[in-house]
C-alpha cells in the first residue's frame, strides 16, 4: 500500500544549519494497517509525514503508493489517495465558509471540480448523515460558519472531511494534542471508530505513549531522523508503557527523557 | 432641482464602479490577495474598448474586449506571483507600472475621445439609465453570486480562507489565484470601459487611485450593510460603490476642492478601518466593566464570596 524506501532528508546541506531530519528511512504498510508512531521532540515525525504526503520532496530515497512511485507528484495530486489531520485546529477547515461547504469541498477529493453548484438537497441529505456519525449535534448546524466551532468541533469536522471520502491513506500528526483531555479522548475514539468504518490505513503520530498503545496495530518509534522501534501485530496487543521505556533504553542505552512524552 | 441632478449623476457613474468593486472585493476579501493591478487594468479596459469603438467595432464586443483585456493582464500578475514567487503587493506594483506604457501602446497617445461615437449607452433611450443599468448590475452580482457557490468557486474561497486545506484537498491553489486575479482584473477593465463610454473618452490617468476607491467601496458597503453571507457582500460592496460616489459628489457640492478628492478618499478608507475598531472596543470595555460589577457584587465589604 504505502512504501518508505531509503528516504533521507537534509535540511539546510551544506550550510551551519544543516539537519539530517531523516536518514535512510524504510517503512512498509500493508492495506489497513493502523500505526502509531512516537518519538521524541525533532525525530523527523512530521517531516516524515509531509514527505509521504508531497509537502516536502525527499533528498534520496522514493515513496510508492500502490507500488508506483510518486517523487513527482506534488501535494494535491497525491491528495486523491492522501489524507491529512494536522495538530492545529484551524489548519484543516476554511473558517469563513459553513460546515455544509466545507464538507463540499472534502467530497471532490480526487475529482475535478466545475462549475456545478456546489450545493444541492442531496448532498446536504448525505452531509447530516455523515456528520451524525461524529454525534456531537453538528448535523443540526450545517449552514454555520466553521469559524464559530470550538476546537474541538472543528476538530472532528477535519476527521471527518479527511476520511469520508474513503481515502487509500490517512495521515494524522498529533491532531489530539492542541485539545484538552475530555475533546481529546473524543477525538481519539472517534478516529478509531472511523479508521475501522472506513478501513483506512493509517499513520498517526502522537506524544500520548498510552494513545499509542491503545491505538493500532502497530507502533513505531523514531529518534534523530531513524525509526529505531517497529512492534509488530503479533507483539502490539498486551504492550505496556514500561515495555516502550524499556525497550527503549535498551536500544539507546539512556533514558528516554522528554517532557512531551505523556507517560499515563 | 441642481442638487438632484448632481445626486442622478454620482448614481449612474455609481452603478458603473460597481463591477470595479466586485472585481476588488474578489482580490481583497476573497482571496486575501491586496491586487494593485487595478490601477493599470481599469485604464487597460478603457483603452482597448474606447480603441475598437473608433475602428467601428459594436460597444458589446469592444466592452467585452476590455474585459478578456483586464483578465490577460490579472492572469500575468497572478503568474508573477505564483511562478515567480514575487510578493502579491510587488506582483501588482509591477504589472501596473507595465500596464502604464501598455495601455499608451493602446491608445496611441494618452487620450481617445468618443465623442459621437455610438456607446453601450446609446441603445438606452433617453431617462431609461436608472432603470435598465441597475437591472445589469445586479444581474452580473448574481451570476458572480452563483459562480461563488459552484465547486469551482468553494475553491476560489478556501485558498483565500486556507490555502493549506484547500491543497490537501486536491486544488492546485496557483490555478485557483491565477484564476481568482485575472476574474477581479476583468471586472475592473470592464468598468473602465463603462466609465469611458459614459464620459465620453478614455484617458491615461484615469486608473489612478482606483485600488483605493475600490477598497472604499467595499469597506464602505460592507460597514453599512454587512457582510455574512456571500449573497449579503456582494450586495454590500454594489451599494458601497454607490454610496461612494454619492459621498464624493456631496463633498463636491459643498464645494471641495476637486483636487482633494483623494485624500478625501484615503481618509474615507482610514476612518472605516478604524472605526469598527474603536466600537469593538469601547462594547468590550463596556461588557467588562458590567461584568466586574457583577463579580464584586457577589463578594461583600469584607471580601468574603456571599455565595459561599
Ligand atoms: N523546513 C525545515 N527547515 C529546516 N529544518 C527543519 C525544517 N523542518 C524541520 N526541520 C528540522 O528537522 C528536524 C525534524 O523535525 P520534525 O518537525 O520532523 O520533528 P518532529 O518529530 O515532528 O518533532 P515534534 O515532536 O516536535 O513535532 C528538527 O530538528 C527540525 O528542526
Ligand atoms: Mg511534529
Amino acid at each position: 500500500m504505502l512504501e518508505i524506501n531509503h528516504v533521507t532528508k537534509l535540511f539546510n546541506a551544506n550550510t551551519v544549519d544543516e539537519k539530517l531530519a531523516l536518514s535512510n528511512v524504510n517503512l512498509n504498510l500493508a492495506p489497513s494497517d493502523f500505526v502509531t508512531v512516537i518519538g521524541s521532540n525533532g525525530a523527523g515525525k512530521s517531516t516524515l509525514m509531509n514527505i509521504i504526503s508531497g509537502v516536502l520532496k525527499p533528498d534520496d530515497g522514493n515513496v510508492k503508493i500502490d507500488g508506483v512511485v510518486v517523487n513527482k507528484l506534488h501535494e494535491h495530486q497525491r491528495s486523491k489517495w492522501i489524507a491529512r489531520v494536522f495538530q492545529d485546529p484551524m489548519a484543516g477547515t476554511s473558517p469563513n465558509m459553513t460546515i455544509a461547504e466545507n464538507l463540499s469541498i472534502a467530497y471532490l477529493r480526487g475529482h475535478k471540480r466545475t462549475l456545478k453548484r456546489g450545493l444541492n438537497k442531496e448532498k446536504k441529505l448525505y452531509f447530516k448523515e455523515q456528520l451524525e456519525r461524529l454525534g456531537i449535534g453538528l448535523e443540526n448546524r450545517l449552514n454555520a460558519n466553521v469559524g464559530l466551532l470550538s476546537g474541538g468541533e472543528r476538530q472532528a469536522l477535519s476527521l471527518l472531511m479527511a476520511t469520508f471520502t474513503k481515502p487509500k491513506i490517512l495521515l494524522l500528526d498529533e491532531h489530539t494534542a492542541a485539545l484538552d483531555p475530555s475533546r481529546a479522548e473524543l477525538i481519539s475514539n472517534l478516529t478509531e471508530k472511523v479508521v475501522k468504518e472506513f478501513n483506512l490505513t493509517t499513520l498517526m503520530v502522537t506524544h500520548n505513549m498510552a494513545q499509542a498503545i491503545q491505538l493500532g496495530n502497530r507502533l513505531i518509534m523514531m529518534d534523530k531522523g531513524q525509526i529505531i522501534m517497529d512492534i509488530p501485530p503479533s507483539k502490539k496487543k498486551g504492550l505496556t508503557v514500561e515495555d516502550l521505556l524499556h525497550e527503549f533504553a535498551a536500544i539507546k542505552g539512556e533514558e528516554l527523557n522528554d517532557d512531551r512524552v505523556v507517560l499515563g | 432641482m441642481y442638487l438632484l441632478k448632481a445626486l442622478e449623476g454620482s448614481i449612474e457613474l455609481g452603478l458603473l464602479y460597481v463591477l470595479m468593486a466586485l472585481g476588488v472585493y474578489i482580490s481583497f476579501r476573497i482571496l486575501d490577495f491586496p491586487d494593485l493591478t487595478v490601477d493599470g487594468s481599469f485604464t487597460t479596459g478603457a483603452a482597448v474598448s474606447a480603441v475598437m469603438i473608433t475602428y467601428g467595432y459594436a460597444p458589446f464586443i469592444a466592452t467585452f474586449s476590455g474585459f478578456l483585456a483586464g483578465a490577460a493582464a490579472g492572469t500575468i500578475t497572478g503568474l508573477l506571483h505564483t511562478k515567480g514567487k514575487i510578493n502579491n503587493l510587488l506582483s501588482g506594483i509591477v504589472m501596473m507600472i507595465a500596464l502604464y506604457s501598455i495601455n499608451l501602446r493602446i491608445m496611441g497617445k494618452p487620450n481617445t475621445p468618443l465623442f459621437g461615437e455610438s456607446t453601450v449607452f446609446s441603445a438606452i433611450p433617453d431617462g431609461y439609465f436608472l432603470f435598465i443599468v441597475p437591472i445589469v448590475i445586479v444581474i452580473f452580482k448574481l451570476i458572480l453570486d452563483a459562480f461563488l457557490h459552484t465547486d469551482i468557486g468553494f475553491a476560489l474561497r478556501a485558498t483565500g480562507d486556507n490555502q493549506r486545506m484547500i491543497r490537501s484537498f486536491g486544488v492546485n491553489t496557483d490555478s485557483t489565484i491565477i484564476l481568482g486575479i485575472a476574474l477581479s482584473n476583468g471586472l475592473v477593465a470592464m468598468s473602465g470601459a463603462l466609465v469611458a463610454q459614459y464620459q465620453g473618452f478614455a484617458d491615461i490617468s484615469m486608473g489612478v487611485g482606483m485600488i483605493v476607491i475600490g477598497l472604499a467601496s467595499v469597506i464602505i458597503g460592507e460597514a453599512i450593510f454587512g457582510h455574512k453571507t456571500v449573497f449579503r457582500a456582494t450586495l454590500a460592496v454594489l451599494l458601497g460603490a454607490i454610496v461612494y460616489r454619492m459621498v464624493i459628489a456631496s463633498a463636491l457640492q459643498l464645494n471641495m476642492n476637486a483636487e482633494d478628492l483623494k485624500l478625501i478618499t484615503a481618509l474615507i478608507v482610514v476612518a472605516a478601518l478604524i472605526l469598527p475598531k474603536i466600537q469593538k472596543s469601547i462594547g468590550q470595555k463596556r461588557k467588562m466593566l458590567e461584568r466586574i460589577k457583577e463579580v464584586n457584587s457577589t463578594v461583600d465589604s469584607k471580601g468574603r464570596d456571599i455565595n459561599a
